[in-house]
């Protein structure tokens, strides 16, 4: 019975594939999401822009908050727990939320063990920087990955980074020999079925998408080119000039992503893209947490 | 032959896999030139309805599809395609090309905790697994809709004319026959 939802968890993600995620932290906000054309919302408080600026520990949201935003729209809703915080995910468990994310957003709650996400019924969609870090999170549970990018930054080159990282390294175990498998089954202290799968079907068991620092239709059409299945945007949207537009832009930009004129056209006149911050000014990576 | 896949977000590509396993080649439609190419048979895949009706109709297809169903455009219709393809949804004000004379219940069996699996059976095919995604189901159907498979005893797939469709997705599963019976309704001898 558990495999069974674990492969129902799978299909979700399946669904959820060529759209955008969208962070919110009001039920307008989610309608807005919503009518722009996000495939799902993230529900939470605070987006990482302000998560970054504010400091001090960041946790799972209010449940009233949650829920208020899972009345308001139709499509599916997320919504994050701290690393290693299963009691938190518990609730978000209980709240009947569509998918938990795992996510370094938040301030870890475990320095060494991620959540043993078999034990849940509901799904789990975890950051990943590379192949590593994806597998290890697929064999705790989780049923869709997302590269971490840097969220909060609107600076994409750390999502590319992860990417083209982890793209480099499927490549490379599909070109392996069988029986080199075994040993980077090791190298990436994962089950050897695992690296088997990919060795096998050149990808990850599980929908791969972007995240962090995604904040312009030309970011998120960069991303699927590069291989995303779908894109995640944070802070990117309501932390813009005119959220609306931009939001139906990078939605449009998704589904068209290699149609250069038409995002030509949508990048027009959008208002101003959030401010960011580049790679090398912050202080804190968020990346570097939970690997 | 060839088969046109919606392809503006979703589970499309699953469909189009499932048409390669069977020797059938595919195309994506994402945008209004995409629909002027030629092709026998459209698929309106899984994913969210929402994004779905609102691209189709941003993306300036709306219009010329639903002629084309209007015209006798085969049309095989899973999970979200169903919503896309009903007359009237029962808790939305939206509708979408509205040429399947059904009303449909959106995510009707609730959030992802309760998505199932189940084995049911399905008329001109038999026993089936079946996926549902915060699936829908059909909550009425016109006399002239027959009625293909039913679970818990609610309606879950329909056959109106030219049109087939399922609240589930047969293409998330290994077995073709609902492909083929999509195809055999309408492939010449």
């Amino acid at each position: 019975m558990k495999d069974r939802q674990y492969e129902l968890n799978k299909e979700l993600a399946q669904m959820l594939k060529g759209g955008v995620i969208m962070d919110v932290t009001t039920p307008e906000q989610a309608k807005i999401a919503e009518e722009a054309g996000a495939c799902a919302v993230m529900a939470l408080e605070r987006i990482p822009a302000d998560i970054r600026a504010a400091g001090g520990v960041s946790r799972m949201s209010d449940p009233k908050m949650i829920k208020g935003i899972q009345e308001a729209v139709s499509i599916p809703v997320m919504a994050k727990c701290r690393i290693g915080h299963f009691v938190e995910a518990q609730l978000l468990e209980a709240i009947e939320i569509d998918y938990i994310d795992e996510s370094e957003v938040l301030s870890p709650a475990d320095d060494v063990y991620h959540i043993d996400k078999t034990k849940f019924r509901v799904p789990f969609v975890c950051g990943a920087r590379d192949l590593g870090e994806a597998l290890r999170r697929i064999n705790e549970g989780a049923s869709m990955i997302r590269t971490k990018g840097e969220p909060g930054t609107g600076d994409v080159v750390q999502a590319v980074r992860h990417m083209r990282m982890m793209n480099s390294e499927i490549a490379r175990i599909s070109a392996m020999r069988e029986d080199e498998l075994y040993e980077t089954a090791k190298e990436l202290r994962v089950p050897y079925e695992l690296v088997w799968y990919v060795h096998q079907n050149h990808r990850l068991p599980v929908v791969n998408f972007a995240a962090g620092g995604v904040a312009t239709p030309a970011d998120a059409a960069l991303m699927m080119q590069l291989g995303a299945e779908g894109v995640f945007v944070g802070s990117g949207i309501f932390k813009s000039g005119n959220p609306r537009k931009r939001a139906n832009a990078i939605v449009k930009a998704v589904t068209n992503y290699t149609d250069a004129r038409l995002i030509a056209e949508l990048s027009e006149d959008l208002g101003e893209a959030m401010v960011g911050i580049n790679e090398n000014e912050i202080q804190l990576l968020m990346a570097e947490r939970g690997k | 032959m060839r088969i046109a896949v919606l392809a503006v977000q979703g589970a499309f590509a699953e469909h189009e896999k499932m048409f390669s396993q069977m020797g059938i080649e595919t195309i994506e439609l994402r945008q209004k030139s995409d629909i002027t190419q030629d092709f026998d048979g459209l698929v309106l895949p899984g994913g969210e309805s929402t994004v779905q009706g609102k691209l189709l109709r941003e993306l300036d297809m709306y219009d010329g599809l639903k002629e084309m169903i209007r015209q006798g455009m085969p049309v095989l219709a899973t999970c979200a395609g169903l919503i896309l393809l009903a007359e009237r949804l029962s808790n939305d004000d939206r509708s979408h090309f509205a040429t399947l004379p059904v009303c449909v219940r959106r995510n009707a069996f609730g959030r992802q905790l309760g998505s199932f699996h189940y084995r049911g059976t399905i008329k001109g095919i038999g026993e089936f697994p079946m996926e549902f995604i915060r699936a829908p189901y059909i909550e009425t159907v016109s006399p002239e809709v027959e009625i293909l498979a039913e679970v818990n005893g609610h309606i879950v797939a329909v056959r109106y004319q030219n049109q087939l469709a399922a609240a589930f997705h047969p293409e998330l599963s290994q077995d073709i026959r609902f492909h083929q019976m999509f195809l055999d309704s309408f492939r010449k001898p």
